[in-house]
């Protein structure tokens, strides 16, 4: 089976063509901001982050970055550092040059300033956009495909149907040798033993028991009770009692496949098929991290109704709340909700699913992507100092 | 006949409603293939959870066949399960 994807110099294949501005410092988010502004083929990744982060904090956000501007969807980066911060400026433009993309560097402290940054760079993207754009999609095997699942805003229909049914298009596209990620480790609590049945090897298992452990041993750290923000205000009003009961729906949207490997936050996965990303519960973060281990499509289930997008990958809403797709149908993609009234099966809509991944991956636009939505948001593991 | 709660697995002792039902409705739902009826002793809104059968103080509340808390008091068949008589057992600090 084909999909419409691009070849990038490392070989492996993105399904959107975006030119990707990175700040790596939030000084410089402004800035990397305002190049964007100018030219529709460029997003930026304005954030918070980049300077005073300490250890396994800093490398995780160093390692989001790169992942982003490696992302198979990016066809060029241009780096934007403020010249004074934590993050290696040169090494990370480096480390994404190493994929063979087109990477270029503005510094606002060496070239003198702001605004002849803000030129600067607009000159190197505007060279960068007649690299990349007459780039056209070639035909390729699905198995060159990388889907992230996320589920968010969820409700009693998440765990019944919408997240069944991603699970069966995470199943077709690991039978057809695709690669599939499942995060949120805070939503495997009171799950990780119906997960770990299917880890490939007890090692597998046993990272997994160790990253649900680590969150809960956080927690307790703080001297906080995941129960105060897990379930949502949202999620309870939506029927779901207990972060097990949550957990026990969210888990369906991965589907049957054996599990690989567990990865760190935005790590990228060394082989195919189904891996668990090591992320919080919370979307963003959760599909920022996916997409910097790799992820070019994102399935996203929601019972509530979220508006999410991304900066550099199409996501899919599905709903299989008839209320909320009425409600949102502004930003939900797929009605599941047949399946909870009886007039359609989990299977029927998991394939419906699967059509949707393909005709998106060909190049048709999300809801959220036509709305221009792009969320961004990076996992922080320590305070900044 | 439209569906009007869904029991996940046969071992559940829950079954979740699809629609909103009044306190004294009889609903009816199916474990596996055998069709159930039983009439609600409150108001139970659409997504929430109703006992299907006596749950004891302290019992394991079961949907998709595991454990998703305890009770915390004795909960009748067609009573409403939620967050004011079901305890979870993770995430918490006391524990």
């Amino acid at each position: 089976m084909d999909i419409l994807g691009y070849r990038r110099p490392d070989g492996k294949v993105g399904i959107r063509n975006h030119i990707l501005i990175i700040p790596t410092s939030v000084c410089s988010s402004t800035v990397a901001a305002n190049i964007a502004n100018q030219i529709p083929e460029a997003v930026a990744l304005p954030n918070q982050h980049g300077c005073c982060q300490i250890g396994p904090d800093h490398l995780q956000t160093v390692r989001t970055l790169i992942g982003f501007g490696k992302n198979p969807n990016v066809a060029a980066v241009l780096v934007v550092g403020l010249g004074c911060e934590g993050i290696p400026i040169r090494e990370t433009a480096a480390e994404i040059a190493a994929s063979g993309k087109p990477v270029e560097v503005v510094i606002i402290q060496e070239i003198g300033g702001t605004l002849k940054t803000e030129a600067e760079g607009l000159r190197k993207v505007s060279e960068l956009v007649r690299q990349v754009s007459h780039l056209q999609p070639q035909k390729v095997d699905i198995s060159e495909l990388s889907l992230a699942i996320e589920c968010g805003g969820s409700d009693f229909t998440s765990g019944l149907a919408s997240n069944p049914a991603a699970g069966i298009a995470a199943d077709l596209l690991v039978a057809a040798g695709g690669n599939v990620m499942l995060s949120e480790t805070t939503e495997f609590i009171g799950a990780e033993h119906v997960l770990a049945r299917r880890a490939k090897t007890p090692e597998v298992a046993e990272k997994l028991f160790q990253i649900v452990h680590d969150c809960e041993e956080r927690a307790k750290f703080l001297n906080v009770d995941i129960r105060d923000g897990q379930p949502t205000p949202g999620n309870i009003a939506g029927g779901i009692s207990s972060i097990e009961e949550k957990s026990l729906g969210c888990i369906y949207k991965a589907g049957h496949a054996p599990i690989q490997d567990v990865l760190k936050y935005g790590e990228i996965p060394k082989g195919k098929g189904l891996y668990i990303m090591d992320t919080p519960g919370q979307d963003i973060e959760s599909i920022t991290g996916m997409l910097a281990g790799g992820a070019t499509v994102v399935i996203f289930t929601t019972g509530r109704g979220t508006p999410t997008g991304s900066p550099i990958a199409p996501v899919i809403k599905i709903t299989a709340n008839s209320r909320t797709y009425k409600t949102m149908e502004d930003n939900i993609d797929l009605d599941a909700s047949p399946i909870v009234s009886g007039e359609e099966t989990i299977e029927q809509v998991g394939h419906r699913v699967f059509e949707e991944i393909l005709a998106v991956s060909n190049g048709r636009r999300t809801k959220a992507e036509s709305l221009g939505y792009k969320e961004f948001g990076i996992y922080k593991i320590a305070p900044t100092y | 006949m439209k569906k009007q709660a869904v029991v996940i697995n046969h071992k559940d002792n829950v079954a979740t409603v699809v629609e909103d039902f009044p306190s004294g409705t009889i609903i009816h739902f199916f474990i596996g293939q055998s069709e159930h009826s039983l009439q609600l002793l409150e108001d139970i809104p659409l997504g929430h959870k109703l006992a299907i059968c006596a749950i004891q103080v302290g019992q394991d509340i079961l949907k998709y066949a595991e454990s998703i808390g305890v009770a915390t008091e004795l909960i009748r068949p067609g009573q409403h399960v939620h967050v004011h008589n079901l305890e979870s057992r993770r995430g918490r600090r006391d524990k």
